[in-house]
């Protein structure tokens, strides 16, 4: 509740953090969702953050949501609200919260402590009986996660008419009572009064935007993004948080009349992935972490036989199984440079989600027009996060990509005479009339695709394969400069991390320092310009979620040394598998600025 | 344009493999022939694309609607050899890729040539899951009982007392029988053959494509190189027994089936096993058509904006 201005007799806020932690079967998730929908209707941004506990029978679990009217671009560092079902929340939790911030507790279940009365206002009501009394006493406390909701929604004067909307499309279509419950659950918190015990809260009026939002994690958007690209075919293997994009695309790509194929394992997935893109019908594959390492003998194929194929890593904890539910950065290297031989190819990161949905689109297109595989390199924290953004203008966005059997005079798929070393993939079934039709192979091979020892083929072969990336590159766009176009030190992110990055831009700028921020999304090729940004800066800090190396800097870090032999270059890293908060790279910045810069 | 997800043109041209071929004139072994095969002479694996190009040229298929798919390993140098839309894929990942094209491409003949390395080691879990499923292709693994292309390690059918040299004094482990392991995993058509045997490995061939499903041929292919002689014993002209299946054996009978397939060799040759199950290629067209009865008339946009309407 950043700045709290004055209003008519209610507070009114700008944005708000409400950290809600119980058990994941307690529907945590849900009422989470139902706020971040909300907020997506009301043309408020929002953005969230949760957890997933590793293991699957329930255990602790929090969703974090951060509701504003103007950009949101982190989840927050620190909860204005605390809502907290049991002891084990109220314990855990109360050091996300924000000193004299509200603790909402179920006094059914949370006993508060003495010494944390001074430092945080505590609220409690007891959820759990009210909401069996509401509900009509049989069904358990089931519901208490509505009844909270009822509370939330009067505390912060929410809108009801929308909320009720949402609770119905939500338990709509099943059986009446549970409708019926859940109203009543909502109307009973809704009614119970806090009046004595606190003041109400508004948010200041959100801006008007032109276009209606949408609410969706990072996962969906990025599946939805294939789908719109005219992705029809995809095969993968369950591991968290891939999982979810591979029920998706099972689930929605028959509407569309497509198939995804749920394989033996990861190894087969991108074959049957490849055999569809060679087919004519650019393919999905995805993965986590684990599968990407099994991928990569496929993907240096993919590489040598110019196949067009999109692979999506959702990076968790590493190495190994590592950290099957926390975030890191640690991917790049592998999405780079994974597979033995020199195997150039396309690496994307979305920066939000709703970026995920574009990246999916640019993939797909890249992977076509330069046959060649491109991964996007998404993590957990963005794959799970909610964000509302504007809706995408389907008609536009959507393409169809039919297969294409025109007959052609003659065909060689590994044309050395293209200047830019992209030659066109052509399907089976498209009739090559000269009568010598194409080997797709990963040995190395001559423009027929037949096997060849020459040196010089391997030669030229090899550069062929590397100037496709290098004729890519020179048509991607410089990079945004987010701040002052120079300055004393330059902020480099990738992936996830916009938005604390730039919310710690924001901070130091405020507070007088010279910083700026680049974010990337290609990050292999890169794109041009980076080297005149560079030169304008003092020091360079490139700031990732994997660990500084032997050398000093992460994985991004290590790209941009090997690129430009800049030694101005190093790294801002961490590996607790927690994303970044805003704070921790504020101090980093502090450090590096106000401390003079560390030289090394 | 537009509707093409929905009912793609791309499909609508795609016709099934069983359409005859129309007034093109048809290849012929000539037109099959690409690059001379790197294979030593007297390698089985010659007269294995002699009856391929054969059976393009006797059931008449367009060569461009014709896909060969192989491993690593000698037998799977195959697609440089035959003039058609070919792959050399990965050591043991033929089966998923072919999968991949089967399922997208149901105009095309698909067949997958591969070694028992290939298909029973390294592949072995791909064999598995591709014949579970029951996908439309066919899968012919030339089986010399030993790893040719690297020269002589023991392979998973290498029987024991086999001198390589990854066992010197002969192999210790007991090789599978690739025809029980077909059958066990549910594959729908299970066949064997010897390459010294011509008319068979045709007829073999031709009834696998006649097949709806996954039909797995196993041919005998014998290494002259690494391990010669090695089915002299089916050979009759080099004193051996080439025996039938039994005539009165029912190829719906998987037990029977098994019971066969477990005779010590030479063993018998012909349809061990064969039976009607839906494919993999059915059962999702089914589930399509099911889905898009319901968007029907709608361009993936439109079914896009219905997904998103509830998003927001
Ligand atoms: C991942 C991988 N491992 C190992 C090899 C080396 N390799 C190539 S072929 C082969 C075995 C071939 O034996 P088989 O499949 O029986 O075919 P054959 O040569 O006998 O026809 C091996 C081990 C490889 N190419 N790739
Ligand atoms: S090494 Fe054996 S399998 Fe390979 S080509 Fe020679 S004879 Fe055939
Ligand atoms: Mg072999």
């Amino acid at each position: 509740m950043a700045a709290p201005l004055k209003g008519n007799g209610r507070v009114k806020v700008r944005d708000v953090v409400i950290r809600i932690a119980g058990n994941s079967q307690d529907g945590i998730q849900a009422i989470g969702g139902f706020l971040a929908r909300l907020a997506g209707r009301s043309e408020q941004d929002v953005m969230t953050y949760m957890t997933i506990p590793s293991t699957i029978s329930g255990g602790p679990s929090i969703f974090q949501v951060r509701i504003g009217t103007g950009d949101i671009l982190s989840a927050g560092d620190e909860a204005d609200v605390l809502l907290a079902f049991y002891q084990h929340s109220y314990e855990g939790h109360i050091g996300s919260l924000k000193t004299h911030g509200i603790v909402l507790f179920d006094s059914d279940h949370v006993e508060p402590k003495p010494e944390w009365q001074a430092d945080y206002r505590h609220v409690g009501v007891p959820i759990s009986g009210l909401t069996v009394e509401a509900i009509g006493g049989t069904a358990r406390d089931k519901g208490k996660n509505v009844y909270a909701l009822g509370l939330l929604a009067k505390m912060f004067d929410l809108n009801v008419t929308k909320l009720k909307e949402l609770i119905g499309e939500r338990f709509g279509g099943k059986d009446a009572s549970v409708l019926e419950n859940a109203l009543s659950a909502f109307e009973a918190g809704y009614s119970y009064s806090l009046g004595h015990l606190l003041e109400t809260f508004e948010f200041a009026e959100g801006l008007k935007r032109g276009v209606k939002q949408v609410v969706m994690n990072g996962n969906d958007a990025l599946a939805y993004g294939l789908i719109a690209a005219g992705v029809r075919f995809g095969a993968g293997y369950p591991i968290t948080p891939w999982s979810d994009i591979m029920e998706l695309l099972r689930r929605e790509l028959p509407k569309y009349g497509g198939t995804f194929v749920q394989c033996e394992d990861e190894i087969a997935s991108i074959c049957m992935a490849l055999g569809a893109s060679y087919a004519g019908r650019v393919a999905v594959t995805g993965t986590s972490g684990p599968g990407l390492s099994l991928k990569t003998e496929a993907l240096g194929w993919a590489v040598m036989a110019e196949v067009p194929l999109v692979v999506v890593d959702v990076q968790r904890g590493g190495p190994s199984t590592g950290l099957p539910t926390n975030v890191e950065q640690s991917d790049l290297n592998i999405a780079c440079f994974g597979s033995h031989g020199d195997s150039p190819r396309v690496v994307l990161a979305p920066a939000s989600v709703e970026d995920c949905f574009y990246v999916a689109i640019e993939a797909v297109n890249l992977a076509r027009r330069y046959s060649v595989p491109v991964v996007i390199l998404t993590d957990q924290a963005i794959a799970t996060r909610i964000e509302a953004f504007d809706e995408p203008n389907l008609q536009k966005a959507c393409q169809e990509l039919p297969v294409d059997l025109t007959p052609a005079p003659e065909h060689k798929p590994y044309d050395l005479a293209e200047a830019d070393g992209v030659a066109r993939h052509r399907a089976p079934g498209t009739r090559v009339l000269n009568g010598i039709y194409p080997v797709i192979t990963g040995l190395e091979h001559d423009e027929y695709g037949h096997p060849t020892g020459s040196p010089t083929l391997h030669t030229k072969m090899t550069a062929k394969r590397r100037r496709k990336l290098q004729s890519l590159a020179e048509t991607l766009p410089d990079p945004e400069i987010y701040g002052a176009p120079e300055g004393k030190l330059l902020l480099i992110g990738w992936g996830s991390t916009m938005g604390p990055i730039r919310e710690a831009v924001d901070h130091a700028r405020a507070a007088g320092q010279p910083v700026s921020a680049v974010h990337l999304r290609h990050l292999h090729p890169l794109p041009p310009g980076l080297e005149r940004i560079f030169s304008v800066f003092e020091h360079i800090r490139v700031v990732e979620m994997n660990d500084e190396g032997v050398y000093g800097y992460g994985q991004l870090g290590g790209v941009l040394r090997a690129r430009f032999c800049n030694p101005k270059i190093r790294g801002i890293n961490k590996t607790d598998g927690l994303a970044f908060k805003v704070r921790d790279i504020v101090e980093r910045i502090r450090e590096e600025v106000t401390d003079g810069m560390r030289h090394y | 344009m537009t509707t093409a997800i929905a009912q793609p043109p791309a499909r609508e041209e795609l016709v099934p493999v069983a359409a005859p071929a129309a007034e093109r004139k048809l290849p012929t072994k000539k037109e099959l022939t690409a690059d001379h095969p790197t294979w030593c002479p007297g390698c089985g694996d010659f007269s294995v694309l002699a009856l391929y190009f054969k059976l393009i040229e006797k059931r008449r298929v367009l060569q461009e609607k014709v896909v060969s798919v192989s491993g690593i390993g000698c037998s799977s140098r195959f697609p440089y050899f035959v003039q058609a839309h070919g792959v050399h894929f990965i050591h043991g990942r033929a089966l998923p890729f072919a999968t991949g094209v089967s399922l997208t491409r149901p105009d095309l003949h698909v067949f997958v040539f591969s070694g028992d390395g290939d298909a029973f080691s390294i592949g072995g879990n791909h064999f598995t899951h591709t014949a579970r499923k029951n996908v439309n292709l066919t899968l012919v693994v030339m089986d010399n009982e030993v790893y040719g292309l690297t020269k002589k390690q023991t392979s998973p059918t290498s029987p024991v007392g086999f001198k390589s040299k990854t066992d010197i004094w002969g192999a210790v482990d007991q090789p599978i029988n690739p025809l029980k392991q077909a059958i066990a995993a549910g594959a729908t058509f299970v066949a064997r053959t010897t390459s010294t045997n011509p008319n068979h490995v045709l007829q073999m061939m031709e009834a696998a494509m006649d097949h709806e499903g996954f039909s797995f041929i196993e041919c005998l292919s014998e290494c002259v190189e690494f391990y010669p002689g090695a089915f002299d014993g089916a050979n009759p002209r080099k004193g051996g027994a080439f025996n039938l299946v039994p005539a009165e054996h029912d190829v719906t009978d998987e037990v029977a089936a098994y019971r066969l397939a477990g005779e010590p060799f030479p063993g018998r040759f012909g349809i061990f096993y064969q039976v009607k199950r839906p494919t993999k290629n059915a059962l999702e067209a089914r589930i399509n058509a099911d889905y898009q009865a319901k968007t029907a008339g709608l361009e993936s946009w439109q079914i896009l904006a219905r997904t998103f309407e509830k998003m927001k």
